[in-house]
Protein backbone atom coordinates (compact mmCIF):
# COMPACT_ATOMS: atom_id res chain seq x y z
CA UNK A 1 0.00 0.00 0.00
CA UNK A 2 1.25 3.25 -0.90
CA UNK A 3 1.55 6.52 1.63
CA UNK A 4 -0.79 8.44 -0.18
CA UNK A 5 -3.52 5.94 -0.52
CA UNK A 6 -3.04 5.12 3.53
CA UNK A 7 -3.45 8.89 4.36
CA UNK A 8 -6.75 9.01 2.28
CA UNK A 9 -8.15 6.06 3.79
CA UNK A 10 -7.75 7.75 7.43
CA UNK A 11 -10.62 10.48 7.78
CA UNK A 12 -8.15 12.67 9.53
CA UNK A 13 -6.06 12.39 6.69
CA UNK A 14 -9.00 13.24 4.17
CA UNK A 15 -9.88 16.20 6.43
CA UNK A 16 -6.38 17.27 6.68
CA UNK A 17 -5.56 17.45 2.99
CA UNK A 18 -9.14 19.13 2.19
CA UNK A 19 -8.07 22.44 4.21
CA UNK A 20 -4.54 22.58 2.16
CA UNK A 21 -6.08 21.77 -0.59
CA UNK A 22 -8.66 24.30 0.33
CA UNK A 23 -6.30 26.83 1.43
CA UNK A 24 -4.10 26.75 -1.89
CA UNK A 25 -7.28 26.61 -3.75
CA UNK A 26 -8.39 29.91 -2.06
CA UNK A 27 -5.55 31.62 -2.36
CA UNK A 28 -4.75 30.75 -6.40
CA UNK A 29 -8.35 32.00 -6.63
CA UNK A 30 -7.63 35.31 -5.06
CA UNK A 31 -4.96 35.61 -7.14
CA UNK A 32 -6.66 36.37 -10.15
CA UNK A 33 -10.51 36.48 -8.93
CA UNK A 34 -12.32 38.17 -5.63
CA UNK A 35 -16.03 39.18 -5.83
CA UNK A 36 -14.59 42.90 -4.54
CA UNK A 37 -11.10 44.31 -4.44
CA UNK A 38 -10.07 43.38 -0.55
CA UNK A 39 -8.69 46.21 -0.10
CA UNK A 40 -11.04 48.83 -1.54
CA UNK A 41 -12.83 50.98 1.48
CA UNK A 42 -16.18 52.20 1.05
CA UNK A 43 -18.00 53.93 3.89
CA UNK A 44 -21.08 53.86 1.92
CA UNK A 45 -21.56 50.23 2.07
CA UNK A 46 -20.20 49.92 5.70
CA UNK A 47 -21.75 47.07 7.84
CA UNK A 48 -23.87 45.17 5.65
CA UNK A 49 -24.96 41.91 6.77
CA UNK A 50 -24.22 38.30 4.93
CA UNK A 51 -26.00 38.08 1.16
CA UNK A 52 -27.06 42.18 1.23
CA UNK A 53 -25.65 44.03 -1.73
CA UNK A 54 -23.91 41.13 -3.46
CA UNK A 55 -21.62 40.86 -0.60
CA UNK A 56 -21.91 37.28 0.29
CA UNK A 57 -20.39 37.83 4.42
CA UNK A 58 -20.98 41.46 4.46
CA UNK A 59 -18.69 44.33 4.61
CA UNK A 60 -16.97 45.75 7.90
CA UNK A 61 -17.12 49.49 9.36
CA UNK A 62 -15.14 50.57 5.99
CA UNK A 63 -16.91 48.77 3.36
CA UNK A 64 -14.48 46.02 2.66
CA UNK A 65 -15.84 42.68 1.29
CA UNK A 66 -15.45 40.19 4.13
CA UNK A 67 -15.38 37.35 1.40
CA UNK A 68 -12.65 39.03 -0.87
CA UNK A 69 -10.77 39.80 2.84
CA UNK A 70 -11.15 36.21 3.61
CA UNK A 71 -10.01 34.94 0.34
CA UNK A 72 -6.65 37.20 0.04
CA UNK A 73 -6.35 36.52 3.62
CA UNK A 74 -5.81 33.06 2.57
CA UNK A 75 -2.38 33.55 0.61
CA UNK A 76 -1.29 34.93 3.71
CA UNK A 77 -1.55 32.09 6.14
CA UNK A 78 -0.65 29.38 3.26
CA UNK A 79 2.28 31.81 2.93
CA UNK A 80 3.78 32.16 6.13
CA UNK A 81 2.78 28.58 7.53
CA UNK A 82 5.39 27.43 4.24
CA UNK A 83 8.04 29.73 4.44
CA UNK A 84 8.06 29.49 8.87
CA UNK A 85 7.82 25.47 8.48
CA UNK A 86 10.70 25.52 5.67
CA UNK A 87 12.42 27.67 8.11
CA UNK A 88 12.11 26.25 11.09
CA UNK A 89 12.75 22.70 9.54
CA UNK A 90 16.26 23.98 8.31
CA UNK A 91 17.02 25.25 11.31
CA UNK A 92 15.81 22.15 13.62
CA UNK A 93 17.37 19.46 11.64
CA UNK A 94 20.57 21.92 11.35
CA UNK A 95 21.22 22.02 15.20
CA UNK A 96 19.52 18.71 15.96
CA UNK A 97 22.41 17.26 13.90
CA UNK A 98 25.12 19.93 14.92
CA UNK A 99 23.75 18.64 18.52
CA UNK A 100 24.35 14.40 17.91
CA UNK A 101 26.86 13.82 15.13
CA UNK A 102 29.51 16.22 15.86
CA UNK A 103 32.28 16.18 18.43
CA UNK A 104 31.05 16.15 21.82
CA UNK A 105 32.11 19.52 22.96
CA UNK A 106 30.51 21.22 20.06
CA UNK A 107 27.47 19.12 20.42
CA UNK A 108 27.21 19.71 24.29
CA UNK A 109 27.53 23.73 22.76
CA UNK A 110 24.93 23.15 20.12
CA UNK A 111 22.41 21.84 23.55
CA UNK A 112 23.15 24.67 25.26
CA UNK A 113 22.21 26.74 22.87
CA UNK A 114 18.91 25.10 21.79
CA UNK A 115 17.87 25.53 25.38
CA UNK A 116 18.58 29.04 25.58
CA UNK A 117 16.86 29.98 22.58
CA UNK A 118 13.74 27.86 23.58
CA UNK A 119 13.64 29.51 26.86
CA UNK A 120 12.79 32.78 24.73
CA UNK A 121 9.12 33.27 23.70
CA UNK A 122 8.41 32.84 19.78
CA UNK A 123 6.23 36.44 20.22
CA UNK A 124 8.56 38.33 21.87
CA UNK A 125 11.33 37.30 19.76
CA UNK A 126 9.25 38.54 16.58
CA UNK A 127 8.26 41.85 18.45
CA UNK A 128 11.98 42.48 18.97
CA UNK A 129 13.19 41.54 15.09
CA UNK A 130 9.58 43.60 14.49
CA UNK A 131 11.04 46.88 16.45
CA UNK A 132 14.67 46.30 14.24
CA UNK A 133 13.62 45.49 10.86
CA UNK A 134 9.94 47.10 11.06
CA UNK A 135 6.83 44.62 11.22
CA UNK A 136 5.97 42.93 7.79
CA UNK A 137 4.84 39.07 7.33
CA UNK A 138 8.83 38.69 6.57
CA UNK A 139 9.97 39.52 9.74
CA UNK A 140 6.82 37.76 11.52
CA UNK A 141 7.67 34.39 9.09
CA UNK A 142 11.51 34.30 10.09
CA UNK A 143 10.87 35.18 13.65
CA UNK A 144 8.11 32.39 13.68
CA UNK A 145 10.25 29.83 11.88
CA UNK A 146 13.34 30.51 14.18
CA UNK A 147 11.18 30.40 17.53
CA UNK A 148 9.40 27.12 16.14
CA UNK A 149 12.82 25.59 14.70
CA UNK A 150 14.70 25.47 17.99
CA UNK A 151 11.31 23.59 19.30
CA UNK A 152 11.89 21.21 16.29
CA UNK A 153 15.19 21.03 17.13
CA UNK A 154 14.75 19.77 20.54
CA UNK A 155 12.90 17.18 19.87
CA UNK A 156 14.92 16.22 16.48
CA UNK A 157 17.72 15.70 18.58
CA UNK A 158 15.75 13.07 21.28
CA UNK A 159 14.92 11.63 17.98
CA UNK A 160 18.24 10.88 16.42
CA UNK A 161 19.94 10.02 19.42
CA UNK A 162 17.38 7.27 19.62
CA UNK A 163 17.96 6.39 16.23
CA UNK A 164 21.90 6.67 16.84
CA UNK A 165 21.84 3.85 19.72
CA UNK A 166 19.81 1.49 17.48
CA UNK A 167 21.51 -2.07 15.96
CA UNK A 168 20.59 -1.02 12.84
CA UNK A 169 22.83 1.87 12.61
CA UNK A 170 25.16 -0.25 14.29
CA UNK A 171 24.76 -2.92 11.65
CA UNK A 172 24.94 -0.14 8.90
CA UNK A 173 27.96 1.42 10.28
CA UNK A 174 29.79 -2.79 9.98
CA UNK A 175 29.13 -2.62 6.96
CA UNK A 176 30.90 0.76 6.09
CA UNK A 177 28.30 3.49 5.89
CA UNK A 178 30.01 6.55 6.57
CA UNK A 179 28.61 9.64 8.52
CA UNK A 180 26.86 11.46 5.65
CA UNK A 181 25.72 8.16 4.58
CA UNK A 182 23.99 7.27 8.16
CA UNK A 183 22.29 10.26 8.45
CA UNK A 184 20.48 10.04 4.99
CA UNK A 185 19.51 6.66 5.01
CA UNK A 186 19.39 5.87 8.30
CA UNK A 187 19.14 9.21 10.67
CA UNK A 188 16.20 11.01 8.18
CA UNK A 189 14.24 8.94 7.21
CA UNK A 190 13.71 7.26 10.79
CA UNK A 191 12.76 10.31 12.66
CA UNK A 192 11.02 11.53 9.79
CA UNK A 193 7.08 10.47 11.02
CA UNK A 194 8.10 12.53 14.50
CA UNK A 195 9.81 15.26 12.53
CA UNK A 196 6.50 15.34 10.35
CA UNK A 197 4.07 15.79 13.29
CA UNK A 198 6.36 18.57 14.69
CA UNK A 199 6.40 20.61 11.44
CA UNK A 200 3.07 20.33 10.46
CA UNK A 201 2.16 21.42 14.15
CA UNK A 202 4.42 24.47 13.87
CA UNK A 203 2.72 25.23 10.54
CA UNK A 204 -0.53 25.45 12.61
CA UNK A 205 1.15 27.61 15.17
CA UNK A 206 2.44 29.78 12.62
CA UNK A 207 -0.79 30.61 11.25
CA UNK A 208 -1.68 31.28 14.67
CA UNK A 209 1.38 33.14 15.60
CA UNK A 210 1.06 35.38 12.44
CA UNK A 211 -2.42 35.70 13.45
CA UNK A 212 -1.55 37.30 16.43
CA UNK A 213 1.03 39.35 15.57
CA UNK A 214 -0.44 41.09 13.00
CA UNK A 215 -3.15 41.57 15.68
CA UNK A 216 -1.16 42.86 17.75
CA UNK A 217 0.28 45.10 15.23
CA UNK A 218 3.92 43.58 14.69
CA UNK A 219 2.89 41.30 11.80
CA UNK A 220 1.43 41.83 8.22
CA UNK A 221 1.09 45.49 6.88
CA UNK A 222 -2.87 46.94 8.10
CA UNK A 223 -3.46 47.46 3.67
CA UNK A 224 -2.34 44.27 3.46
CA UNK A 225 -5.38 41.50 3.91
CA UNK A 226 -5.09 38.82 6.76
CA UNK A 227 -7.01 36.86 8.77
CA UNK A 228 -5.32 38.28 11.95
CA UNK A 229 -5.67 41.95 10.30
CA UNK A 230 -9.04 41.20 9.96
CA UNK A 231 -9.72 40.06 13.69
CA UNK A 232 -7.58 43.24 15.13
CA UNK A 233 -9.91 45.57 12.93
CA UNK A 234 -12.91 43.41 14.21
CA UNK A 235 -13.14 42.76 17.83
CA UNK A 236 -13.40 47.09 18.31
CA UNK A 237 -17.42 46.12 17.84
CA UNK A 238 -17.18 42.39 18.68
CA UNK A 239 -20.71 43.08 20.43
CA UNK A 240 -22.14 45.34 17.84
CA UNK A 241 -21.45 42.51 15.16
CA UNK A 242 -20.02 39.53 16.46
CA UNK A 243 -20.08 38.24 12.85
CA UNK A 244 -17.28 39.91 11.46
CA UNK A 245 -14.96 37.87 13.74
CA UNK A 246 -16.47 34.68 13.37
CA UNK A 247 -15.21 34.75 9.78
CA UNK A 248 -11.38 34.91 10.12
CA UNK A 249 -11.80 33.37 13.56
CA UNK A 250 -13.07 30.12 11.91
CA UNK A 251 -10.90 30.27 9.15
CA UNK A 252 -7.51 30.26 11.45
CA UNK A 253 -9.32 27.65 13.82
CA UNK A 254 -10.03 25.06 10.76
CA UNK A 255 -6.92 25.58 9.23
CA UNK A 256 -4.71 24.82 12.12
CA UNK A 257 -7.01 21.67 13.18
CA UNK A 258 -6.37 20.45 9.52
CA UNK A 259 -2.72 20.92 9.42
CA UNK A 260 -2.62 18.92 12.58
CA UNK A 261 -4.92 16.39 11.63
CA UNK A 262 -2.73 16.39 8.75
CA UNK A 263 0.57 15.82 10.58
CA UNK A 264 -1.09 13.04 12.29
CA UNK A 265 -2.38 11.11 9.38
CA UNK A 266 0.88 11.58 7.73
CA UNK A 267 3.19 10.03 10.38
CA UNK A 268 0.96 6.84 10.48
CA UNK A 269 1.01 6.96 6.27
CA UNK A 270 4.87 7.40 6.25
CA UNK A 271 5.57 4.62 8.63
CA UNK A 272 5.44 0.99 6.81
CA UNK A 273 5.13 -0.51 9.89
CA UNK A 274 1.64 1.16 10.95
CA UNK A 275 0.15 1.62 7.79
CA UNK A 276 0.13 -1.94 7.52
CA UNK A 277 -1.86 -2.05 11.41
CA UNK A 278 -5.64 -1.76 10.52
CA UNK B 1 50.32 -15.88 9.41
CA UNK B 2 47.33 -15.34 11.43
CA UNK B 3 43.85 -13.45 9.43
CA UNK B 4 43.06 -11.26 12.22
CA UNK B 5 45.48 -10.92 15.57
CA UNK B 6 44.59 -9.38 18.43
CA UNK B 7 46.80 -9.08 21.12
CA UNK B 8 46.82 -7.36 24.44
CA UNK B 9 43.39 -5.67 23.82
CA UNK B 10 42.35 -3.39 26.47
CA UNK B 11 39.33 -1.41 26.64
CA UNK B 12 38.58 1.16 29.27
CA UNK B 13 34.99 3.06 29.85
CA UNK B 14 35.74 5.54 32.19
CA UNK B 15 37.74 4.16 35.14
CA UNK B 16 36.37 0.50 34.45
CA UNK B 17 38.26 -2.12 32.89
CA UNK B 18 35.61 -4.41 30.65
CA UNK B 19 38.02 -5.98 28.16
CA UNK B 20 41.18 -6.65 30.34
CA UNK B 21 44.35 -7.87 27.92
CA UNK B 22 42.96 -10.01 25.96
CA UNK B 23 44.99 -11.89 22.80
CA UNK B 24 43.94 -14.53 20.00
CA UNK B 25 44.66 -14.90 16.92
CA UNK B 26 42.12 -16.32 14.14
CA UNK B 27 43.63 -18.21 10.84
CA UNK B 28 42.96 -17.80 7.34
CA UNK B 29 39.93 -19.87 7.12
CA UNK B 30 39.96 -21.04 10.72
CA UNK B 31 36.50 -20.95 12.75
CA UNK B 32 37.09 -20.23 16.59
CA UNK B 33 34.55 -19.88 18.90
CA UNK B 34 34.31 -17.04 21.53
CA UNK B 35 32.52 -17.89 24.64
CA UNK B 36 31.62 -16.11 28.17
CA UNK B 37 28.55 -15.24 30.13
CA UNK B 38 26.88 -12.13 29.20
CA UNK B 39 29.46 -9.23 30.73
CA UNK B 40 32.50 -11.29 30.29
CA UNK B 41 34.01 -8.79 27.04
CA UNK B 42 32.71 -10.78 24.20
CA UNK B 43 30.49 -8.35 22.20
CA UNK B 44 32.83 -5.22 23.60
CA UNK B 45 35.92 -7.83 21.94
CA UNK B 46 34.25 -8.12 18.81
CA UNK B 47 33.02 -4.15 18.35
CA UNK B 48 36.74 -3.40 19.28
CA UNK B 49 37.90 -5.76 16.68
CA UNK B 50 35.72 -3.88 13.53
CA UNK B 51 36.06 -0.18 15.50
CA UNK B 52 32.68 0.00 16.50
CA UNK B 53 33.31 0.91 20.43
CA UNK B 54 31.30 3.76 21.76
CA UNK B 55 33.22 7.13 21.25
CA UNK B 56 33.51 7.09 25.28
CA UNK B 57 35.49 4.05 25.01
CA UNK B 58 39.68 3.90 25.51
CA UNK B 59 41.15 1.19 23.55
CA UNK B 60 44.53 0.12 24.01
CA UNK B 61 46.55 -2.84 22.17
CA UNK B 62 46.53 -3.79 19.03
CA UNK B 63 43.92 -5.54 16.48
CA UNK B 64 45.73 -6.64 13.25
CA UNK B 65 43.41 -7.68 9.96
CA UNK B 66 45.79 -9.29 7.56
CA UNK B 67 48.92 -7.17 8.87
CA UNK B 68 46.93 -4.35 8.91
CA UNK B 69 46.72 -2.38 11.94
CA UNK B 70 43.18 -1.01 12.75
CA UNK B 71 43.28 0.37 16.33
CA UNK B 72 44.18 4.00 15.45
CA UNK B 73 42.97 4.18 12.11
CA UNK B 74 40.33 7.22 10.88
CA UNK B 75 36.87 6.56 10.46
CA UNK B 76 37.09 6.79 6.83
CA UNK B 77 39.78 3.87 6.34
CA UNK B 78 37.25 1.78 8.56
CA UNK B 79 34.36 2.62 6.86
CA UNK B 80 36.53 1.26 3.96
CA UNK B 81 37.51 -1.58 5.45
CA UNK B 82 34.22 -2.77 7.23
CA UNK B 83 31.80 -4.45 5.36
CA UNK B 84 34.55 -5.46 2.42
CA UNK B 85 37.53 -6.84 4.45
CA UNK B 86 35.79 -7.73 8.03
CA UNK B 87 31.75 -7.67 8.66
CA UNK B 88 29.79 -8.58 11.36
CA UNK B 89 26.02 -10.21 12.24
CA UNK B 90 24.79 -8.62 15.16
CA UNK B 91 22.34 -10.64 17.87
CA UNK B 92 18.96 -9.23 17.37
CA UNK B 93 17.64 -9.84 13.86
CA UNK B 94 14.29 -7.86 14.45
CA UNK B 95 16.38 -4.77 15.36
CA UNK B 96 19.63 -4.75 13.29
CA UNK B 97 17.51 -4.05 10.11
CA UNK B 98 16.33 -0.11 9.05
CA UNK B 99 12.46 -0.92 9.68
CA UNK B 100 11.97 1.64 6.65
CA UNK B 101 13.92 0.48 4.12
CA UNK B 102 12.71 -2.23 2.25
CA UNK B 103 15.21 -5.60 2.33
CA UNK B 104 16.41 -5.35 -1.33
CA UNK B 105 18.16 -1.90 -0.87
CA UNK B 106 19.43 -2.98 2.58
CA UNK B 107 21.00 -6.58 1.38
CA UNK B 108 23.03 -4.46 -1.62
CA UNK B 109 24.01 -1.71 0.48
CA UNK B 110 27.42 -3.22 0.72
CA UNK B 111 27.46 -3.96 -2.93
CA UNK B 112 27.17 0.03 -3.49
CA UNK B 113 28.68 1.36 -0.96
CA UNK B 114 32.26 -0.21 -1.80
CA UNK B 115 31.80 -1.66 -5.12
CA UNK B 116 29.81 1.22 -6.62
CA UNK B 117 27.35 -0.91 -7.92
CA UNK B 118 24.17 1.18 -9.55
CA UNK B 119 20.46 0.69 -8.68
CA UNK B 120 19.73 -1.47 -11.13
CA UNK B 121 22.52 -3.57 -10.54
CA UNK B 122 21.94 -3.58 -7.11
CA UNK B 123 18.50 -4.77 -7.21
CA UNK B 124 19.69 -8.03 -9.42
CA UNK B 125 22.28 -8.79 -6.90
CA UNK B 126 19.75 -8.17 -4.07
CA UNK B 127 17.60 -10.44 -5.64
CA UNK B 128 21.19 -13.18 -6.48
CA UNK B 129 21.64 -12.39 -2.33
CA UNK B 130 18.66 -13.34 -1.10
CA UNK B 131 18.73 -16.96 -2.98
CA UNK B 132 22.25 -17.71 -1.65
CA UNK B 133 21.05 -17.39 2.22
CA UNK B 134 17.93 -19.67 0.96
CA UNK B 135 15.24 -16.67 1.39
CA UNK B 136 11.91 -18.38 -0.23
CA UNK B 137 10.27 -16.03 -3.21
CA UNK B 138 13.61 -13.77 -2.95
CA UNK B 139 11.67 -11.49 -5.81
CA UNK B 140 9.18 -11.01 -3.54
CA UNK B 141 11.46 -10.58 -0.42
CA UNK B 142 13.55 -7.75 -1.61
CA UNK B 143 10.57 -5.62 -1.72
CA UNK B 144 8.89 -6.42 1.54
CA UNK B 145 9.71 -4.73 4.83
CA UNK B 146 11.41 -5.81 7.53
CA UNK B 147 8.62 -6.51 9.61
CA UNK B 148 7.19 -8.57 7.23
CA UNK B 149 9.51 -11.23 7.94
CA UNK B 150 10.31 -13.62 10.22
CA UNK B 151 13.05 -13.55 13.00
CA UNK B 152 14.99 -16.55 10.80
CA UNK B 153 14.46 -14.98 7.64
CA UNK B 154 15.78 -11.37 8.98
CA UNK B 155 18.91 -13.26 10.28
CA UNK B 156 19.18 -14.49 7.20
CA UNK B 157 19.10 -11.07 5.44
CA UNK B 158 21.56 -9.98 7.98
CA UNK B 159 23.90 -12.72 7.39
CA UNK B 160 23.53 -11.96 3.53
CA UNK B 161 24.26 -8.73 4.24
CA UNK B 162 27.55 -8.86 6.32
CA UNK B 163 28.91 -11.48 3.45
CA UNK B 164 27.78 -9.79 0.42
CA UNK B 165 30.94 -8.57 -0.28
CA UNK B 166 32.91 -11.92 0.85
CA UNK B 167 34.89 -10.27 3.23
CA UNK B 168 37.75 -12.08 5.12
CA UNK B 169 36.75 -12.16 8.32
CA UNK B 170 33.35 -12.69 9.61
CA UNK B 171 32.22 -11.68 13.59
CA UNK B 172 28.96 -13.13 14.28
CA UNK B 173 27.61 -12.14 17.86
CA UNK B 174 25.48 -14.92 19.15
CA UNK B 175 23.52 -14.76 15.95
CA UNK B 176 21.13 -17.32 16.77
CA UNK B 177 20.27 -16.38 20.47
CA UNK B 178 17.31 -14.52 19.78
CA UNK B 179 15.64 -17.47 17.47
CA UNK B 180 13.34 -20.66 17.93
CA UNK B 181 15.65 -23.78 18.22
CA UNK B 182 14.71 -24.90 15.46
CA UNK B 183 15.51 -22.26 13.49
CA UNK B 184 18.98 -21.56 15.13
CA UNK B 185 20.23 -25.15 13.40
CA UNK B 186 18.88 -23.73 10.14
CA UNK B 187 21.11 -20.62 10.63
CA UNK B 188 23.90 -22.44 12.21
CA UNK B 189 24.25 -24.81 8.72
CA UNK B 190 23.78 -21.73 6.48
CA UNK B 191 26.31 -19.79 8.03
CA UNK B 192 28.89 -22.95 8.47
CA UNK B 193 27.91 -23.18 4.63
CA UNK B 194 28.61 -20.33 3.36
CA UNK B 195 31.61 -19.12 5.48
CA UNK B 196 33.17 -22.08 4.27
CA UNK B 197 32.22 -21.50 0.60
CA UNK B 198 33.72 -18.64 0.49
CA UNK B 199 36.70 -19.30 2.11
CA UNK B 200 35.98 -16.72 5.15
CA UNK B 201 37.37 -16.95 8.51
CA UNK B 202 34.37 -17.11 11.16
CA UNK B 203 34.78 -15.69 14.81
CA UNK B 204 31.72 -17.17 16.42
CA UNK B 205 31.04 -15.10 20.13
CA UNK B 206 27.67 -16.86 22.18
CA UNK B 207 27.43 -18.21 25.87
CA UNK B 208 26.02 -21.15 24.81
CA UNK B 209 28.47 -24.31 24.43
CA UNK B 210 25.72 -26.34 22.30
CA UNK B 211 25.69 -23.92 20.03
CA UNK B 212 29.06 -23.37 19.66
CA UNK B 213 29.96 -26.96 19.31
CA UNK B 214 28.40 -27.62 15.81
CA UNK B 215 29.69 -24.38 14.46
CA UNK B 216 33.62 -24.41 15.97
CA UNK B 217 36.49 -26.75 16.75
CA UNK B 218 38.60 -24.26 18.71
CA UNK B 219 37.13 -21.84 21.35
CA UNK B 220 38.74 -19.12 23.87
CA UNK B 221 37.00 -18.37 27.10
CA UNK B 222 36.41 -15.03 28.24
CA UNK B 223 35.33 -14.09 32.23
CA UNK B 224 35.22 -10.81 33.71
CA UNK B 225 37.18 -9.21 30.90
CA UNK B 226 39.81 -11.21 30.53
CA UNK B 227 40.89 -14.34 28.20
CA UNK B 228 41.16 -17.23 31.08
CA UNK B 229 41.72 -20.58 28.67
CA UNK B 230 42.01 -21.07 25.06
CA UNK B 231 41.05 -24.94 23.92
CA UNK B 232 40.15 -27.41 21.46
CA UNK B 233 36.14 -28.63 21.80
CA UNK B 234 37.77 -32.25 22.00
CA UNK B 235 39.48 -31.54 25.01
CA UNK B 236 36.57 -30.49 26.91
CA UNK B 237 35.32 -33.11 28.33
CA UNK B 238 38.15 -34.43 30.30
CA UNK B 239 41.27 -32.47 31.58
CA UNK B 240 42.15 -29.99 33.94
CA UNK B 241 40.01 -26.49 32.53
CA UNK B 242 39.76 -23.20 34.69
CA UNK B 243 36.76 -22.88 37.31
CA UNK B 244 35.05 -21.01 34.29
CA UNK B 245 35.00 -23.07 31.69
CA UNK B 246 34.14 -26.54 33.58
CA UNK B 247 30.81 -24.30 34.50
CA UNK B 248 30.04 -23.71 30.79
CA UNK B 249 30.23 -27.43 30.25
CA UNK B 250 28.11 -27.97 33.46
CA UNK B 251 26.00 -25.43 32.27
CA UNK B 252 25.40 -27.07 28.50
CA UNK B 253 25.49 -31.03 30.15
CA UNK B 254 22.75 -29.68 32.29
CA UNK B 255 20.86 -28.36 29.84
CA UNK B 256 20.70 -31.37 27.31
CA UNK B 257 20.70 -33.87 30.31
CA UNK B 258 18.42 -32.12 32.92
CA UNK B 259 17.99 -35.48 34.51
CA UNK B 260 21.59 -35.35 35.46
CA UNK B 261 21.18 -31.81 37.22
CA UNK B 262 24.48 -30.67 35.98
CA UNK B 263 26.65 -33.12 37.92
CA UNK B 264 30.19 -34.66 36.47
CA UNK B 265 28.84 -37.52 35.23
Amino acid sequence: MTALKALLRRPTGVFGVAVVVGLVVFSLVSLVWTPFDPTATNPDQGWLLPFSGGHLLGTDRLGHDQFSQLLAGAREALLTAVLAMVIAAVVGIALALAATVTPRWIGATVVQLIDILIAFPVLLLAMILAAVYGGSTTTAVVAIGIGFGVNVARVARGEINAVRGTDYVLAAQACGANTGRIIRKHLLPNIAPTLIVQLSLTMALAVLAEAALTYLGYGTNPNTPSWGGMLAEQQAYLSARPLLVIWPGLAVVLTVLGLNLLGDALRVATDPRLRDAR
Amino acid sequence: MSLLEITDLTVLFGQKLVVDGVSFALGQGERLGMIGESGSGKSLTALAAIGLLPEEASVTGSVKLDGHELLGESDRALAKIRGERIAMVFQEPLTALNPLMRIGKQLAEPLRLHRGLSSKAARAMAIELANRVGLPDPDRIVRAYPHQLSGGQRQRVGIAIALACEPLVLIADEPTTALDVTVQAEILALLRDLVDQQGASLLFITHDLAVLASVVSRLVVLAEGKLVEETDIAALGHGEHDPHTSALVRAARAAAFPELGGTDA
